[in-house]
């Protein structure tokens, strides 16, 4: 029989062939675009489930009462609720979202100011928690599987619960007074130079890269059961070749899920870690106009957090279909 | 004694371009008093039909009837269903927090008002141990402290609790070790022979569909290719697929039996 | 509020506490949380006038001797002010965490009580709601709600709600599955009560693990939400106020934002600590719930325990020549299996000694935890730390595989086959680079010259198109080529001998039948030896010409296959070859019963382990383990047995 020619590249494989993906396409965006239409919803109700006047509650009691009639007026608040809905969903739509009580100004224009420092300080910390957690994730459940090395087991479950347990703001709070008070080393506040990201990116990041460690660790250990690991060692390939190879793209993609929940849960944590550090982020300004009733601009910054979240949800949807074939078959 | 007949009965799962056909118009007569096989392979459909017969999976097309009447309707009526399933892992289909006294209770009819502990039901739980070969003394112990052979005698006790008109088993020895299962099977025969059961006993196994069953019908992709007396249907198979359901059983222990026809095909294949 | 996936338990929290308390971690959440409890319901009456007491006098002071922490801007006592701050801290958690419970067992438990199809649009909900971080759903509550202490515990208790309904409807779906529902709802019990009766006890050990979890991640949301200003206003406080107010300072004075700050971390601590000492015990308990039967203590996770052994392998032994003949493919004398448990060490394996010669199939039966599969595991010098294996000898192709490396002599000509296919291959990688990887390795071969081979032993094993095939991924391969494919990855070196562990459990007598003639056809090709495990007599006796019959981890029979039915002198192989019926069986008369159930290996009586099972039992016979001597290990081979096997009554 004469032997075939290798073609490793002519038949593209099944899992990934393009009408599986183009039904993935289409699935995942339906369900992006539902979830973004419960978000603008929400959003919109918001304000009108504030027990009272809105307007009354962010001007104040002794606000006169044509001011408050004036300012409902403009906010369209006297239309019916299905019309101030259409308005609010074509507004959206061109990307208005509205002008501040407090500065007058178009909502949208001081989120798109502020957004930059925040996005950027959420992703720095994202990657250092995930170079810093995989890696020790997965040492440590090599090290500790089988129950081996329990005393390394016990100081890296401790240790990360410890960690996990120290909210955000307070380890900014120790970070600011031990590098920036004492020592002097990082500045604390601002925006200004690599430096000045050190210290925020670090109470960021601690927290998630704790509870990731774990994640990856609890996965890897489950993987390293499984029976294709044993078969990987029945080849007698090099243990790095089994963990490397075989394990850790299983352990990965099965992380991948929670690790998506735990980077919406930093993008959340910006808006206290922004607040210890000045950060001239959105954080900020939603703690603001929270306390300000500065309604309108509550509702554009929270819209803006949620749909950063839907984008990393559907981010690591993706992911998880590019890494793992099976994904886009079994997913119901 | 009670008949169970499939009428034509279709079971689709998923819907739309995903949908598949389980069973496919399946017509299969569980005659009053009899055990009857059905015999196929992972796929064929054999544990959809057993879903269907207890109304756990809805019917798409045909009928499923007790008596002439139709099963699923009974269903939505208080009280125990009048076809029950006896499931393949009694690991699994008994609550292992639960007393296996208590998992048999659950299933006995009672009054309107009395307890679950009455001592008409307490006694009724006793009765049906022993009829299933286990010390009533064993009521208060938990699946867990049983063997498996004993937790799926407790599994049969439960089913026959709700006084059933006709018992389902879905493979129910695979699950268990071999010196167990044929304690099972002897119980499966026993109970037909004393009760008047009819059963509908399925299992991919055809030595232990031959072992219980008079009759016994095939499945293949959903369908049923082939029916008939037992013997008949094993001894002189009509359709292909049943002829290489019975040229794939291993030997059996070698000496042990006189030639068979079935063996002769194979006996050039073996080594040494 | 991280999702904590449960652990299989069996029995109530409750009777677990004492184990909890005596692992180190627990100890120090019980402390804490009793610490922070007790601190909370003293706190205020102690030292809640203390608290209050304005003092102009010493306004904004740092540490002194009257005031250990410092004051703030009224002149009041830090130290005592965290203190009482405690109450409030831990109710608010408390309260709110008690909200997200109910609402998300509610919501969780939905498709229950609802049906199906309300149950999957609560689903859905839930699925979009969990996916936004708490904090996020809290502010935005809080908008609604407005500041203040009932707006943030609405606030906290509705945004953690999500994910604990997803938490319940995972657990719940768990449950779901089980025939154990199916059965109960067939015997007419109602949804309330398969909900309370079977459902929920199921359900309630994670749940208590997450809810403790839970409480800490309230405590520490709270304390965010004052700590911005939006939570507890003045002149009520909590630690998160607190800090807020010290944060002004800390430049003069760090104890002002640190001291509650800590306070926070110890209550965080406290719960947390705590629930990961329960889920830790809750695991525990499912490993000592798994008995040694089928191999079961090798997937086991195991937890650190003492007792555990050190990883040292084997004891070599000096003396005994190693090379028993050119035809001896393995050799294995007296070798023994050591797993520890919780209970202690076990011993699954106890002393199994075999040989296989060149090209010879020797079958090994045995029911669960009977040690079959340990043994062959530990020929194939698979089995890991803290399972030990030693012998007096185990050598293969005649090199002693007890000391020293033999990862390419193993690599290449020793062959295993798994019991399941479908779990056997990586599922993320393609089935040519699976099979290619131990040939690049071992033998050196280019990526390509490894990839050719690997396609040809596709297509020996009788895979069609194996040059596409090489290309896809395992689960586009059906269960039988997975299994032929399995077969193909041990061609891909020259085997002397294939190890297949119930090869064909899993598959369809169809497909078996495959599997066992590709088996038999490698064989004759190349004077392969097969080591074939198996439950099943009847296969076993198809396929090999040697069998050895397995019982408490001992050999109990050594007989030619052909001999299996007429000539068995152990009562245990006599029955076990009686018990199954096959396409010969009388009818007319009851199938052999073995009374009992099979031995657990953690679990031994002196004397011969089948004696409480055997009709031919006598005293010796349970007082003492006969040794395998002339092909059996029995005190009465080949005796008669009592001709009517009575109906097995209790065990």
């Amino acid at each position: 029989m004469p032997l075939t020619t290798p073609t490793p590249t002519a038949a593209p494989p099944a899992g990934l062939a393009p009408h599986r993906w183009l039904r993935f396409a289409v699935r995942r965006s339906g369900r992006l675009l539902v979830s973004l239409w419960v978000l603008v919803t929400a959003a919109f109700l918001m304000i009108h489930l504030v027990p009272g006047d809105p307007v009354r509650a962010s001007l104040g009691p002794t606000a006169s009462a044509e001011l408050v009639a004036a300012r409902r007026e403009s906010l369209g608040l006297d239309q019916p609720l299905w019309v101030q809905y259409a308005t609010y969903l074509r507004d959206l739509l061109t990307g208005d979202l509205g002008t501040s009580f407090g500065s007058q100004l178009p909502v949208a224009d001081t989120i798109a100011q502020r957004l930059p420092a925040t996005a950027t300080l959420a992703l720095l910390a994202f990657l250092v928690a995930v170079l810093v957690a995989v890696p020790v994730g997965v040492a440590v459940a090599v090290a500790t599987r089988r129950g081996r090395a329990p005393r390394t087991e016990l100081g890296f479950a401790s240790t990360s619960v410890f960690l996990a347990t120290i909210p955000d703001f307070l380890l900014a709070v120790a970070l600011v007074w031990v590098f920036g008070v004492t020592l002097g080393w990082l500045p604390i506040a601002g925006q200004d130079g690599a430096a000045s990201f050190v210290l925020p990116v670090l109470a960021l990041a601690v927290g998630p890269a704790a509870v990731l460690a774990r994640i990856v660790r609890v996965e890897m250990l489950a993987v390293l059961e499984t029976d294709y690991v044993r078969t990987a060692r029945a080849k007698r390939l090099p243990p790095a070749a089994v963990h490397l190879g075989h394990a850790l793209p299983n352990a990965v993609t099965a992380s991948l899920t929670l690790g998506g929940l735990l980077l919406g849960q930093l993008v959340a944590g910006t808006v206290l870690v922004e607040s210890v550090f000045a950060w001239p982020g959105l954080g900020s300004t939603v703690v603001e106009s929270i306390l300000a009733k500065d309604y309108p601009l509550v509702q554009g910054t929270v819209l803006v957090y949620g749909v950063g979240v839907l984008v990393v949800n559907t981010m690591v949807d993706v992911a998880l279909a590019v890494l793992d074939p099976r994904s886009t078959i079994g997913e119901s | 004694m009670s008949e169970l007949r499939f009428d034509d009965v279709t079971v689709r799962y998923g819907t739309g371009r995903r949908a598949t056909t389980a069973v496919d118009g399946v017509s299969l007569v569980v005659p009053p008093g009899e055990i009857v096989g059905l015999v196929g392979e992972s796929g064929s459909g054999k544990s959809t039909l057993a879903r269907a017969a207890v109304g756990l999976v809805p019917v798409h097309g045909g009928r499923v009837l007790l008596d002439g009447e139709p099963v699923a309707g009974r269903r939505r009526a208080a009280g125990p269903s009048p076809v029950q399933l006896v499931f393949q892992d009694p690991a699994s289909s008994l609550d292992p927090r639960m007393t296996v006294g208590e998992s048999v209770a659950e299933a006995v009819p009672r009054e309107r008002g009395t307890s679950r502990r009455s001592a008409a039901v307490r006694a009724e739980v006793e009765r049906l141990l022993t009829l299933v070969h286990l010390d009533p003394d064993r009521a208060g112990a938990r699946p867990g402290q049983l063997s498996g052979g004993q937790r799926q005698r407790v599994a049969i006790a439960r089913a026959l609790a709700a006084r059933p008109r006709v018992v389902v088993a879905d493979e129910i020895t695979s699950a268990l070790d071999v010196s167990i299962q044929g304690a099972v099977l002897n119980l499966v025969r026993e109970l037909q022979r004393d009760l008047g059961l009819s059963i509908l006993f399925i299992s991919h196994d055809l030595a232990v569909v031959r072992y219980v069953a008079g009759q016994v019908a095939v499945l293949h992709r959903g369908r049923v290719v082939e029916q008939g007396e037992t013997a008949q249907v094993l001894g002189d198979p009509r359709h292909d697929y049943t002829r290489s359901l019975l040229a794939a059983v291993p030997r059996p222990p070698a000496g042990s039996l006189t030639t068979s026809t079935i063996d002769s095909t194979r006996t050039t294949r073996r080594t040494t | 509020m991280p999702a904590r996936l449960p652990a299989p338990t069996r029995r109530p929290a409750s009777a677990r506490l004492p184990a909890i308390l005596r692992t180190p971690l627990g100890v120090t959440g019980a402390a804490l949380l009793a610490l922070v409890l007790v601190t909370a319901v003293l706190a205020p009456l102690l030292w809640g006038d203390a608290a209050e007491a304005v003092d102009t006098a010493a306004m904004l002071q740092g540490p002194s001797a009257d005031h250990w922490a410092g004051t703030d801007n009224l002149g009041r006592d830090l130290l005592f002010r965290t203190l009482v701050a405690t109450r409030l801290s831990v109710a608010l958690a408390l309260a709110a965490t008690a909200l997200a419970v109910t609402v998300g067992l509610l919501l969780g438990t939905a498709s229950l009580l609802l049906g199906p199809r309300a149950g999957r649009l609560v689903t859905a909900g839930v699925n979009i709601a969990v996916a936004f971080p708490g904090l996020l759903l809290a502010l935005s509550f809080a908008v609604i709600f407005g500041v203040g202490q009932v707006g943030s515990v609405l606030a906290i208790g509705l945004s953690g709600a999500p994910a604990f309904a997803r938490l319940c409807q995972t657990l719940v779906a768990g449950v779901a599955t089980r025939d154990y529902l199916a059965a109960a709802r067939l015997a007419g019990v109602g949804r309330l009560r398969i909900l309370l009766r079977h459902v929920l006890p199921d359900v309630g050990g994670p749940l208590v693990v997450n809810v403790t979890i839970g409480a800490g991640g309230a405590l520490l949301s709270f304390a965010g939400l004052s700590f911005l200003g939006l939570g507890v206003q003045a002149p009520a406080y909590d630690w998160g106020r607190l800090m807020q107010d010290g944060l002004d300072r800390i430049y003069l004075d760090p104890l002002a934002a640190l001291l509650p700050g800590f306070a926070v971390v110890v209550a965080g601590l406290a719960f947390n600590l705590t629930g990961e000492a329960v889920a830790r015990t809750f695991s525990i308990d499912s490993i000592s719930g798994v008995s040694l039967l089928a191999g079961g203590a090798l997937r086991t996770r195991r937890r650190p325990d003492a007792g555990g052994l050190p990883g040292q392998d084997a004891t070599p032994s000096a003396d005994v020549p190693l090379d028993a003949g050119p035809d001896l493919v393995l050799d294995v004398a007296d070798l023994v299996v050591t797993v520890p448990t919780p209970a202690g060490r076990v011993r699954p394996v106890r002393g199994v000694t075999f040989q296989v010669a060149r090209g010879e199939a020797v079958g090994v039966v045995g029911e669960s935890g009977s040690g079959k599969t340990l043994t062959a595991l530990a020929v194939a010098r698979l089995l890991e730390p803290p399972t030990t294996v030693t012998a007096r000898r185990l050598s293969f192709q005649g090199r002693d595989l007890l000391t020293g490396d033999h990862r390419t002599l193993l690599g290449t000509e020793l062959a295993m086959v798994f019991q399941d296919p479908a779990s056997s291959f990586n599922p993320v990688r393609r089935m040519g680079g699976q099979l290619a990887e131990g040939a690049r390795h071992h033998l050196g071969l280019s990526r390509r010259q490894a990839r050719d081979r690997a396609v040809d032993r596709l297509r020996s094993v009788r895979i069609g198109d194996p040059d596409r095939r090489a290309g896809q991924y395992p689960h586009e391969f059906s269960g039988g080529m997975r299994q032929r494919a399995m077969i193909g990855l041990g061609l891909m070196g020259s085997p002397a001998l294939i190890v297949a562990d119930e090869p064909t459990t899993a598959l369809d007598v169809t497909v078996q039948r495959q599997v066992l003639d590709l088996l038999a056809e490698v064989r004759e090709r190349d004077a392969v030896a097969l080591l074939l495990i198996s439950h099943d007599v009847s296969v076993v006796a198809d396929v090999c010409d040697r069998v050895l019959v397995m019982y408490a981890g001992r050999v109990v029979e050594d007989l030619p296959a052909a001999g299996l039915a007429t000539s068995a002198r152990h009562p245990y192989t006599r029955a076990l070859v009686a018990a199954v019926p096959h396409l010969e069986t009388d009818l007319d008369r009851p199938l052999a019963v073995i009374p009992g159930r099979p031995v657990d290996p953690a679990d031994l009586a002196a004397g011969c382990p089948f004696a409480p099972r055997c009709p031919l039992a006598d005293a010796r016979c349970r007082a003492e383990d006969p040794e395998l001597v002339d092909g059996v290990a029995c005190w009465r081979p080949g005796e008669d047995l009592p001709s009517a096997v009575p109906e097995e009554a209790t065990a």
